[in-house]
């Protein structure tokens, strides 16, 4: 049956499964627009495409399914850059379609083109473009599998607006091949298994990271059964929150430049660090001359560049973070190899005791540590948690104990501040009957806010707490401890008021003003059938601590600034 | 020097995503060249580079991500052969001067392939340590011009780099 390349993708999408899409129409995706105006396909109309992308990504993370976003040519595509580029640092599986000026027009700087495949390339797993409606189908199959497999990305497909007019008959393949695509079993190789076991009996001191790569291989279980089996404390990293109960006897929270203070102390004792799904990125490492000195490294990822990309491991195991932590278990317990105790878990628990007081609040106002203990103790354990970028993102991770997986939603390696707002209506539209709180920077917030227009039309009850310090908290930190208090250019100046703003927007406003009247606001926001937003008033002296200096080793931390 | 070889499909826009990445993560390669090969629908990419063993395992592991990038190896110029082509364009107006050049040409077993009343062009196929060796003879006459193809390479022995 002869159908518009616009209604073959809008077909193709539906055999993907595809329940909705995240975009903005434009000239160049009017006939994609159209086929899509007659499908059941949801349409989630964002109000700037940078957010579009974002909620893509925030969907993906919560339903771990790519998550489609669609933009215009030229404006409209660049738009989604910095979203796509978010997607693609943290391994997030997104399709953005975009429009393009039709086919006789491209290279002649025609209207609203811009060279998308080009821009996105050195951010996406895969970007090109349809040059015919007949390729649509196996298009679509492409970028679907391209971004869900192995270790998942982004992927773009430029559609020029005549292949989506022209008529096709489409033939949609169950099966694809790409020749220079191998699907990973994920098994890991015999080999560096026996290797890995014989580091881990001998170890009298093993610690877990773990990344990113646990959530997106849903290996959270095997993780905790592993780490229960060979007594080994587990740190993560930002990406790697939820990939334990924080709440876990075993757990350290994250590592890094701005880890717990037990965290980067057990990364120093450590004799053997098991690195799951993690890729040794500089904010988690420091110096990483000074990064686990005593210590050998066996090190599991999907993704075979990685090994040895940023440090040199002993033992490293390419595969599915499942499949190698399922096997070491059983093979660890074929061997009979189980720890009761250890004088090693003793010094971590001694570890956590005296770093405790380190963490307790000082000084007047409200304090984001506090806030967080609060938020965690109000809303159930499976509630949704996104972030803004800078000292409110840092804050919350440092913090706020996530207890499942996929509900600590950040950008963790692109920190692109504004993420926020968007991928809470992405998780919330992932995960209608969970409340979602997207804990937020006044900074921040004000780079994505136009989109609370979204969560209003959508009636998506996303919570936006926005810790309001009048400055480029981050930033201004780092001027404070590193250019001697000189403070350029973060001081915000005039901020709105959060409250009118929600409420210009059709949301509720809520100034929190002390920490009872926090809770109760987060208790009834639960209930709320709106977006609300949240404006606490905070220092902009308030410092995320503990820190380790850019570019020090993980014991040269800073406590108290 | 590294030799690396990949087998690319032909398709537009290949040879972008192959130099993007050697770009945005900061390789630095010396010669790079494309051009068919035996199988229909695809192209082979030849680069050479030089560094330690482990960038160099790095590049052939990122481009291998690239999902138009078929088949890629290192080939250990100990066990493969390679070959470069310069075309040089060397003055010669002074006749005494010119023969020395033909009989420097004689010796690299070069070839003559284009002559004027004042210069002669010069084809030269060889590995790039013999071609440099030539260049520097022919700087004392005075090289007006030089293109050189940069490295194509084949393993050695009757394997085949798309095999397997």
């Amino acid at each position: 049956m002869k159908l518009s390349g616009a209604k073959a993708i809008v077909e193709a999408l539906k055999r993907e499964k595809v329940e909705v899409i995240f975009g903005i129409p434009g000239g160049s995706t009017i006939p994609f627009y159209d086929a899509l105006y007659e499908s059941d396909l949801r349409h989630v109309l964002a109000r700037h495409e940078q957010c579009a992308a974002h909620m893509a990504d925030g969907y993906a993370r919560v339903k771990g399914v790519p998550g489609v976003c669609t933009a215009t040519s030229g404006p409209g595509a660049t738009n989604l850059v910095t979203g796509i580029a978010v997607a693609y640092m943290d391994s997030s599986p997104i399709i953005a379609i975009t429009g393009q000026v039709p086919r006789s027009m491209i290279g002649k700087d025609a209207f609203q083109e811009a060279d998308i495949v080009g821009i996105t390339t050195p951010i996406t797993k895969y970007a090109f473009q349809v040059t015919s409606a007949s390729q649509i189908p196996d298009a679509i199959r492409t970028a679907f599998l391209l971004a869900s497999t192995n270790r998942r990305g982004p992927v773009l497909v430029d559609v020029p607006k005549d292949v989506q007019l022209e008529e096709v008959d489409p033939d949609y393949p169950e099966r694809i091949m790409i020749k220079g695509y191998v699907i990973r079993s994920g098994d890991p190789h015999p080999y560096s298994i026996k290797k890995a076991l014989g580091l881990i009996m001998s170890s009298e001191r093993p610690l877990i990271i773990a990344g990113g790569g646990v959530i997106a291989s849903n290996c959270s279980e095997e993780l905790v059964k592993f780490a229960e089996l060979i007594l080994a404390p587990v740190a993560t990293t930002l990406m790697g929150k939820g990939a334990i109960p924080e709440n876990h006897p075993l757990s350290l929270g994250m590592v890094g430049m701005h880890g717990r203070g037990e965290a980067n102390k057990a990364v120093e004792e450590a004799d053997l660090i098991i690195a799951v799904g993690m890729r040794f990125g500089d904010r988690t490492t420091g110096k990483l001359d000074e990064f686990a000195r005593n210590s050998k490294i066996i090190h599991i990822d999907i993704d075979p560049a990685e090994i040895g990309k940023n440090i040199r491991v002993d033992v490293p195991i390419v595969a599915d973070a499942k499949k190698a932590l399922s096997i070491l278990h059983s093979k660890l317990l074929e061997v009979g190899s189980k720890r009761t105790e250890s004088e090693w878990i003793k010094r971590i628990n001694s570890l956590k005791e005296s770093f405790a007081s380190n963490y307790t609040e000082r000084g007047d106002g409200l304090k984001p540590s506090r806030l967080m203990k609060i938020l965690r103790d109000c809303i159930p354990a499976k509630s949704i948690i996104t972030t803004g970028v800078g000292q409110n993102q840092m804050w919350a991770a440092l913090h706020f104990r996530v207890l499942e997986p996929r509900t600590f939603i950040t950008s963790g390696g692109l920190g692109a501040m504004g993420f926020g707002l968007p991928a809470a209506i992405g998780a919330k539209v992932a995960s209608p009957d969970r409340p979602v709180f997207n804990i937020d920077g006044d900074g921040s917030f004000l780079m994505t806010e136009q989109d609370l227009a979204t969560a209003v039309s959508e009636a998506l009850p996303v919570i936006s707490i926005i810790l309001k310090n009048r400055a480029l908290g981050m930033v201004r930190q780092w001027q404070c401890l590193f250019c001697n208090k000189r403070y350029a250019h973060t001081d915000l100046g005039n901020v709105p008021d959060f409250v009118k703003l929600a409420e210009a927007y059709g949301a509720e406003g809520i100034r929190i003003e002390s920490y009872e009247s926090f809770e109760s606001a987060v208790k009834k926001s639960l209930k709320a059938e709106m977006p609300v937003v949240m404006e606490i008033q905070i220092s902009p002296d308030e410092k995320v601590l503990p820190m380790v200096p850019p570019g020090k080793g993980l014991k040269e931390v800073i406590w108290y600034g | 020097m590294h030799i690396i070889a990949a087998l690319v499909e032909d398709r537009p826009g290949v040879m972008f995503k192959v130099t993007s990445l050697i770009r945005r993560r900061g390789f630095n390669i010396d010669t790079i060249t494309v051009g068919s090969t035996e199988k229909e629908g695809l192209s082979r990419i030849t680069m050479t580079m030089r560094g330690d063993e482990s960038v160099v395992e790095q590049l052939v592991k990122q481009l291998s991500k690239i999902p138009d990038v078929v088949k890629i190896s290192e080939l250990k110029p100990s066990e493969s052969v390679y070959r470069e082509l310069a075309m040089i364009k060397v003055s010669a107006p002074d006749p005494a001067k010119r023969s020395d050049i033909l009989n420097y040409i004689t010796i690299f077993r070069g070839r003559v392939i284009d002559a004027s009343k004042d210069s002669l062009t010069i084809e030269m196929v060889g590995n790039p340590k013999k071609i440099n060796a030539f260049l520097d003879l022919m700087k004392g006459f005075g090289v007006v011009e030089l293109a050189r193809t940069g490295i194509v390479a084949l393993s050695r022995g009757s394997r085949s780099t798309s095999e397997g």
